[in-house]
C-alpha cells in the first residue's frame, strides 16, 4: 500500500464502483417509490363498485366497469389483428426471408416501428379510420393498438424461431413435409412458449398505451360494447380523472392506475418467465 | 389432411387420383402459407410508409401556408391562425437532453454494476427489477409525477436550484423564476427514469458480448474494475452503447403521456428550465381534441410529421449502430 500510484488507482476504483452501486440504488428507488405510491393510493380507491358500476359524473358513486371492459375489447381487437400479422411476418423473417434483401429491410423497418412514438401511430389511424368515417370508434383504437403490438410479435416470433435447431427442420423435410407444414407442425411446436411470450409482451404494451387512443377511441362515460362507437378504456380514464378537481374521480384514477399496472406487470413477468424457459431448452 | 396424403397407397387407380388431389391441395396450402407470411411482412413496410404518407398529407395545408418558416416560428395562436413548431421542437429537444444527461451515466452505472460488480445470484432479479421500470405504462409515470414528484420539485428541488445554481454566472439564467413544480426540468427528470431501463438493458447486453478472455487478461495484469470498464469494456462496446443511447433518445423524443402531465403545457419558449413549456407530443395530446379542422389540425399533424421524421432518423441511426455491433459479436 506504500505505492502512491497503486493507492490512487485503488481510490479511483473505489469511487467509481461506489457510483455504480449508487446508480443501481437510484434506479431501484424509483421502482419502489412508484409502486409504493400506486399501492398506497390505489388500494384506497378499491371497492366492489369499481367492477360493477360505470364511470359517473361527480357526486355520484361510480366505478370503472365501462373502462375495464373497454380496455379488454380494444386490446382484444388489437390482438385479433396484430397477432396473425406479427406472427406471420416474424415467420417470414425467420423461415423464408432470412438474409434476403426484403427481409433485411422489413427487419429494419420493424425495429423502427417497435420504438416509434405511439402518438404518431394514433395520428396515423386518426387520418386513416376516423376522418373518413367521420366519428371516433373503438375499432380505430383497436387497430392503433394492433400497429403498436404487431412489431413486438414480429420481433419475438423471429427471435424464437431462430432458436429452433436446423436439424429439426431438415429431419421433417427429409420425410417429405412441405416447408409450410415443417414450420407449422415442427418449428411452431418447438417454440410454442416463445410465441406466447411475444403475444403476452404485446398485450402488456397494448394495455398500457394511452396516446394512440386519445384520437381514435376518444373515451366514453357510458357502458358500451359497440366497437363502431367511442369507447372508454383504463388509460383514457386515468388520463381524464387524474386531472379532475374532484377527489372521488382522482380516487378512481388511482384505483385504475393500480389495476392497470398490476395487469401489465403480471403479463410482462409471466412473459419473461416463459421466455427464460424456452431459451433454456 | 397430411395423414391422408402420406398414407395413401399408390397401387389402385382411384387412390392415385386421390393422392394427386391431396398433393395438389398440399401444394396449394404450402404456397398460400408462404404468400400469407410474405404479405404480412409487406404490411409491416406499408404501415411505416402509411404513417409517413398520411401524416404528410394531413400536414400539407400547414406546410403550404407557412413554408419552411413553420420550423423556426415560435408563434402558436389558434385564434389568429398563426402556427409555428419552434416552441414544441425546443421543448422536445431540451427535455430529451436533460433526460439523457441523467439517464446515460446512471444507466451505464447500473449496467456496469450488473455485469461486473453484482453478486451473481442477485444479477437476474435486479436486472428484471430495472426492466420493470420500462414495463410501467407511461400514463402511470404521468399520474405519479404530478401527484408525488411535482410537489417534491416545487418544495425542495426547485427552490434549492434557484438559490444555488440560479446565482451562478453564465448558467444562472437556466435556473431562475418561481418554483411551479411543473416545468421542463420536471419532465426531463421523469423522462430520465423512463428511458433508464432501455440504456441499462442494451448496455448490459453489449457488455456481455465482450470476450471474457479480454477482461480476464486485463484483470490478470492487475487492472482494477474501473480500469477494465474504462479501457477494455467501453472501447470494445462503444458502438453498441451509443446505439442503445440513441434508442433511448428516440423513446424520450416521442414520449407523450408522462410529459403532458408534468411539463405545464405553456406554448412559449423560456430560457429557464424550471419554467413551464411543452413538447411536440404533449402539444398534440393536449390540443388535438379542441382543434378546428383546417389549419389548426393540420399544424398539429405537421408537428406529428416532424416528430416522426426526427425519431425515424434517431432510431435508424441507433439500429444501424446496433447492427454493426452485432456483426462484431
Amino acid at each position: 500500500m506504500a505505492n502512491p500510484l497503486y493507492a490512487g488507482r485503488r481510490r479511483r476504483n473505489a469511487i467509481w464502483t461506489t457510483l455504480a452501486y449508487a446508480a443501481t440504488a437510484f434506479g431501484l428507488a424509483w421502482l419502489v417509490l412508484i409502486l409504493a405510491a400506486l399501492i398506497w393510493k390505489g388500494l384506497e380507491g378499491m371497492s366492489l363498485d369499481l367492477f360493477t358500476k360505470s364511470t359517473a359524473p361527480p357526486g355520484v358513486v361510480g366505478g370503472l366497469l365501462n373502462s375495464i371492459v373497454g380496455s379488454l375489447i380494444q386490446t382484444g381487437i388489437g390482438l385479433a389483428i396484430g397477432a396473425p400479422l406479427g406472427i406471420l411476418a416474424g415467420t417470414y423473417l425467420a423461415e423464408y426471408g432470412r438474409n434476403s434483401r426484403l427481409a433485411t429491410v422489413v427487419r429494419f423497418i420493424n425495429d423502427i416501428l417497435l420504438s416509434a412514438p405511439s402518438i404518431v401511430v394514433g395520428l396515423f389511424i386518426y387520418e386513416l379510420l376516423v376522418v373518413p368515417v367521420g366519428h371516433f370508434s373503438a375499432l380505430a383504437g383497436g387497430v392503433a393498438l394492433a400497429v403498436i403490438g404487431a412489431p413486438i410479435m414480429v420481433r419475438t416470433t423471429e427471435d424464437m424461431l431462430n432458436l429452433v435447431p436446423n436439424q429439426l427442420r431438415e429431419a421433417a423435410s427429409a420425410l417429405g413435409m412441405p416447408q409450410s407444414l415443417v414450420i407449422r407442425h415442427v418449428a411452431y411446436k418447438a417454440v410454442r412458449a416463445g410465441l406466447v411470450t411475444g403475444v403476452l409482451l404485446a398485450i402488456a404494451r397494448m394495455t398500457g398505451e394511452t396516446a394512440p387512443l386519445i384520437f381514435t377511441a376518444l373515451g366514453n362515460s357510458l357502458f358500451t360494447v359497440n366497437p363502431t362507437g367511442p369507447m372508454s378504456s383504463l388509460p383514457l380514464i386515468i388520463y381524464e380523472f387524474a386531472r379532475s378537481p374532484y377527489a372521488e374521480q382522482q380516487k378512481l384514477a388511482w384505483a385504475g392506475a393500480l389495476l392497470l399496472t398490476f395487469a401489465v406487470l403480471v403479463l410482462s413477468i409471466s412473459a419473461r418467465a416463459l421466455s427464460a424457459q424456452t431459451q433454456q431448452r | 389432411m397430411t395423414a391422408t396424403a402420406i398414407s395413401a397407397t399408390p397401387d389402385a387407380h382411384s387412390s392415385t387420383m386421390d393422392r394427386a388431389r391431396a398433393l395438389g391441395r398440399l401444394k396449394f396450402a404450402d404456397a398460400s402459407f408462404f404468400w400469407m407470411t410474405i404479405g404480412s411482412a409487406l404490411i409491416v413496410l406499408i404501415l411505416l410508409a402509411g404513417v409517413a404518407v398520411s401524416l404528410f398529407m394531413g400536414a400539407w395545408p400547414a406546410f403550404r401556408e407557412f413554408g419552411l418558416g413553420f420550423l423556426v416560428s415560435d408563434a402558436w395562436s389558434p385564434p389568429r391562425e398563426k402556427f409555428g413548431a419552434a416552441t414544441a421542437i425546443y421543448g422536445t429537444l431540451v427535455t430529451s437532453v436533460i433526460a439523457m444527461l441523467i439517464a446515460v451515466p446512471v444507466g451505464l452505472g447500473v449496467a456496469v454494476f450488473l455485469t461486473e460488480l453484482c453478486w451473481i445470484p442477485l444479477r437476474r432479479p435486479i436486472g428484471v427489477a430495472i426492466e420493470l421500470l420500462a414495463g410501467i405504462p407511461s400514463i402511470i409515470y404521468g399520474i405519479w409525477g404530478v401527484y408525488y414528484f411535482r410537489p417534491v420539485m416545487q418544495e425542495y428541488i426547485q427552490p434549492f436550484l434557484i438559490s444555488t445554481l440560479g446565482n451562478v454566472p453564465l448558467v444562472g439564467f437556466l435556473f431562475q423564476g418561481p418554483p411551479f413544480g411543473y416545468g421542463v426540468l420536471t419532465a426531463g427528470l421523469v423522462l430520465a427514469v423512463m428511458v433508464l431501463p432501455f440504456i441499462t438493458a442494451i448496455s448490459r447486453d453489449v457488455f456481455d458480448t465482450v470476450p471474457p478472455v479480454l477482461k480476464e487478461a486485463a484483470y490478470g495484469v492487475g487492472c482494477t474494475t474501473f480500469e477494465v470498464v474504462g479501457n477494455v469494456i467501453l472501447p470494445y462496446t462503444r458502438v453498441g452503447v451509443i446505439g442503445g443511447v440513441m434508442l433511448a433518445l428516440g423513446r424520450a423524443l416521442g414520449e407523450t403521456m408522462a410529459v403532458t402531465f408534468v411539463i405545464g403545457n405553456a406554448t412559449k419558449i423560456q430560457s429557464s428550465i424550471l419554467a413551464q413549456g411543452t413538447t411536440i407530443s404533449a402539444m398534440i395530446a393536449n390540443q388535438f381534441a379542441d382543434a378546428d379542422p383546417g389549419l389548426f389540425t393540420s399544424s398539429l399533424l405537421a408537428l406529428g410529421f416532424i416528430l416522426f421524421v426526427l425519431t425515424f432518423l434517431v432510431l435508424a441511426a441507433a439500429r444501424w449502430m446496433l447492427a454493426r455491433m452485432e456483426l462484431k459479436a
